[in-house]
């Protein structure tokens, strides 16, 4: 993980991961850590995809459920769950998947535009698909993941 | 940043220090508590103040702090009496210079002409403190005669070793005088034979300056241990002239003609004085005088070590002692866990381990503890100045100054201090001759106190003046549609308009200069630090505002209560006392809210639970627990909630950092098992029972 794809601006490396069946990747660059599923202490009045809050080293960290927060169906974390810790803007969050599947390099020409579909929820987090040893990847963006000053209807 | 920029931060940093310090000093001066060590603490501020600002080349600086401390030297020598007179100039002068340090710092400017001002009055009360006869007194000017000074200066190799620099030391001395230096070399050795950490120069430097010798001896103050100094003042060039001729124009005009010598550059030479009390004549003082040495001494045992460090690194060690009590409390659970007995080995180490960590956090904390010196010490000036504005006579009392409470804490009273302590002049005390006409003292008292109570810091501003004019509050409520015309209100609800937004004229905390600033805003700004404000007054004998505040922002005592299986802190400062409900007591006030009959009064009732939205079920009363809380503005409530698992201090985390704010929770912290719990928001919670906050019908609410 170590080597820097700096040299190349096209060439990155990703991070796979499961969510249900689907699989989602991100920008290395962006993941802190990965850590298995502990407890969170729920918010009131949080977003239905907010599991709540985890203590990291000190920090409170909010964990996202991205099952959730996609809009796919949600299972009960189990203890093969994995909490993937990420940088957003100034902000740390915890994003909880099934698993971590791969890492992946890839360069701006191996990414497919996303179809051009009616889903709100695509436009918002899907940046491209990867096509990889005959399985689809998408590519997502975390800028809105939280939700961003907007506050839910209590 | 660069090397010199920081530098320069540290030394306005040191200024600041030194301002507090001389206004300290100055104050205790004021006040006749005054010991030598005091007034020498005084000098030493300035002077170093002026050191500092010739490094940075801050001539206005420079120049002021030259004629303040040359007053100063006057006052420690004893040759200036400190009368009152003499203490206001000081006490604005040393205003003046903080002034001076402010704007060479932000590049900002200063009133020139209250600063050449004082250095007029510097200059007169000076001559007046010789009780001079008039000739004399015309002497001591810029065109009398300048004496020559012979000094002879050999570094030792500790002078280098120390980093200073003979370069420096001369550039300094040029601020005195014109100077000459020539580099003596005859002790230069070979090469061959030199040793590179030597030291072989001597510097033989002629000064044309009218100071004293003492002037001379302070631009080599911090190396004269590591040199050879020798300071004459030069042979008379007229030898044929008596001692008490009066010349005038004469370059060789000199101390040698009048000893002893003069230690004091104001002292008219023609004259000598017959109370100075200088050491025996000697023109060349081979060491400097015994007192000075042993004000060195003094000083050195005054100044309490201290370090400077970056507030983060503070931070982060507060954060990481955290989590070793976290880990601590963590792990001595798995070892119970795990079987372990408490009488064994492990178990005892690990309950040393636990006593050492609670040590080492309150350690911590402590460091991050300061006095509210600090923040008292401005308000001498702010006094000052008001009352200046105001044409009041108003003197500050200050009390607990050495009361301590945590920095961030000390760094956000001050706003709301200084508004207080304005108000006070402004609004509390009359003008002088109303004082006068009620048979008290002309000059009004304004005390500030600061104590420890019960885990919070109090602090108290009073003043001796006319309390509050109820009718007029009254009035101006009325006329800003505050309260409504037909309203019978208690002398105590009255005092506590004030407080409301919209019934002062300025709006903003940043608006220093204008008077009447808002009470509302202070109550707003000691409300977001967690603390309360009271008032109390009486008609003709003062007003008083009393500030209560936790110690710490950091750290907060409280109440683990468990609701619906979710463990929640409350803050202990909210909570009046606990209580085990009784159905009979319990009557539903429409169909959402239930009031509990307390002491004769009704106290309406909020699951906690219900209220976050983790339940809609009402928890049964039987099965439950209340806790009587006040929130902001001493609303009541009762919290119901599960159980009460007992008081703990806990460690504020914010929720904000990482994810945003969430209403009727402040904050979060890690309880000992290494989970999250949240801390509850009471005024938040409280509030639940008067807004809509939780509630789908609002109508409802009309009803109550």
């Amino acid at each position: 993980m170590g080597q820097s794809t700096n040299s190349d601006a096209n060439i990155r490396e990703l991070i796979a991961f499961r969510v249900g069946r689907q699989e989602f990747c991100i920008n290395i660059m962006a993941v802190h850590e990965i850590r298995g599923w502990t407890a969170a202490t729920a918010l009131p009045r949080s977003p239905h995809y907010v599991r709540g809050v985890i203590n990291l080293r000190g920090a409170v960290l909010p964990i996202v459920e991205l099952a959730a927060r996609l809009g796919l169906p949600s299972n009960e974390p189990s203890a093969r769950s994995v909490i993937i810790v990420v940088q957003i803007a100034h902000q740390q969050i915890g994003l909880l998947v099934d698993a971590v599947s791969d890492i992946l390099t890839a360069s701006d020409a191996n990414i497919q535009p996303t179809p051009d579909v009616s889903s709100d929820l695509v436009k918002t987090f899907v940046m491209g698909l990867l096509p990889v040893d005959g399985r689809m990847i998408s590519l997502i963006s975390l800028d809105h993941v939280l939700p961003q000053g907007e506050m839910e209807a209590a | 940043m660069d090397p010199m920029a920081a530098i320069r931060e540290t030394f306005f940093q040191e200024c600041e220090e030194q301002l507090a310090e001389l206004e300290a000093g100055l104050i205790l001066m004021e006040s006749g508590a005054a010991e030598a060590e005091t007034v020498n603490a005084v000098f030493r501020a300035v002077h170093s103040i002026k050191g500092g600002a010739g490094i940075f080349a801050l001539d206005a600086l420079v120049r002021f702090a030259h004629v303040f401390e040359t007053a100063l030297d006057q006052v420690r020598s004893g040759t200036l009496a400190t009368g009152p007179g003499v203490m206001n100039l000081l006490l604005r002068a040393a205003d003046v210079l903080a002034d001076l340090v402010r704007a060479a710092r932000d590049n900002g400017v200063v009133d020139e002409t209250r600063t050449a001002a004082l250095v007029v009055e510097f200059t007169q009360i000076s001559n007046l403190g010789h009780e001079l006869p008039p000739a004399p007194k015309s002497q001591p000017t810029v065109c009398a005669p300048v004496p020559t000074w012979h000094i002879s200066f050999t570094p030792t190799p500790a002078l280098y070793a120390k980093a200073n620099e003979t370069a420096l030391l001369l550039r300094e001395l040029r601020r005195l005088g014109p100077i000459e230096a020539v580099v003596d070399t005859t002790h230069l050795p070979e090469l061959s034979e030199m040793d590179p950490e030597g030291a072989y120069l001597t510097w033989n430097i002629t000064l044309e300056a009218d100071c004293a010798e003492q002037a001379i001896r302070n631009v080599f103050e911090f190396v004269e241990d590591d040199c050879d100094l020798e300071i004459t003042a030069a042979p008379p060039a007229e030898p044929s002239l008596k001692p008490g001729d009066i010349i005038t124009g004469d370059n060789g005009f000199s101390f040698e003609f009048f000893p002893p010598p003069v230690f004091d550059e104001e002292e008219p030479p023609a004259v000598p004085e017959p109370e100075h009390h200088a050491p025996p004549p000697s023109p060349v003082v081979r060491q400097s005088p015994v007192e000075a040495m042993a004000a060195k001494a003094e000083s050195a045992a005054a100044v309490s070590a201290t370090i400077r460090v970056d507030l983060d690194r503070v931070d982060r060690m507060i954060d990481l002692v955290g989590e070793l009590v976290i880990n601590e409390a963590t792990l001595s659970q798995r070892v119970l866990e795990a079987g372990i007995a408490r009488a064994s080995g492990v178990a005892m180490a690990l309950e040393e381990l636990e006593h050492l960590t609670r040590e080492i956090q309150d350690s911590v904390m402590a460091i991050r503890a300061q006095p509210v010196r600090s923040v008292f010490q401005r308000m001498p000036r702010l006094v000052r100045e008001v009352a200046a504005q105001t044409g009041k006579q108003a003197r500050l009392v200050t009390e607990g100054e050495s009361t301590e409470v945590d920095k961030t804490v000390i760094e956000r009273i001050a706003d709301p201090l200084t508004h207080m302590i304005r108000n006070a002049i402004d609004h509390g005390l009359e003008s002088p001759e109303k004082r006068l006409a009620a048979g008290k003292p002309a000059e009004g008292l304004v005390r500030l106190t600061a104590l420890h109570r019960s885990g919070r810091i109090v602090l108290e501003v009073s003043d001796d003046g006319a309390g509050i004019n109820r009718a007029r509050v009254k009035e101006k409520a009325l006329e800003n549609g505050l309260i409504s015309p037909d309203a019978t209100l208690t002398d105590d609800e009255i005092d506590n308009l004030i407080f409301l937004p919209g019934f002062s004229t300025a709006s903003t905390v940043s608006d220093i200069s204008g008077r009447g600033v808002g009470m509302d805003v202070v109550r707003q700004s000691v409300a977001a630090l967690g603390g309360r404000i009271a008032i109390s007054s009486r008609p003709g004998h003062g007003s008083s505002f009393t500030l209560s505040l936790p110690l710490t922002l950091a750290v907060l005592d409280g109440m683990v209560i468990s609701a619906r299986g979710h463990t929640l802190i409350i803050p202990l400062g909210a909570i009046v006392e606990t209580l085990k409900p009784k159905a009979a007591d319990v009557f539903p006030l429409d169909g959402e809210i239930n009031v509990i009959r307390l002491r004769g009064g009704y106290v309406p009732m909020v699951d906690v639970a219900a209220s976050l939205g983790y339940s809609d079920e009402f928890v049964e009363l039987d099965q439950s627990v209340a806790l009587l809380v006040e929130g902001e503005g001493g609303v009541r409530a009762v919290l119901l909630a599960d159980a009460i698992h007992g008081q703990r201090q806990v460690v504020i985390k914010s929720l904000e950092a990482n994810y945003r704010a969430v209403p009727g929770i402040a904050a979060a912290t890690v309880m000992g098992d290494g989970r999250v719990a949240l801390i509850l928001d009471v005024d938040v919670v409280v509030k639940t029972t008067r807004s809509e906050l939780n509630r789908p019908e609002p109508s409802v609410l009309e009803a109550h």
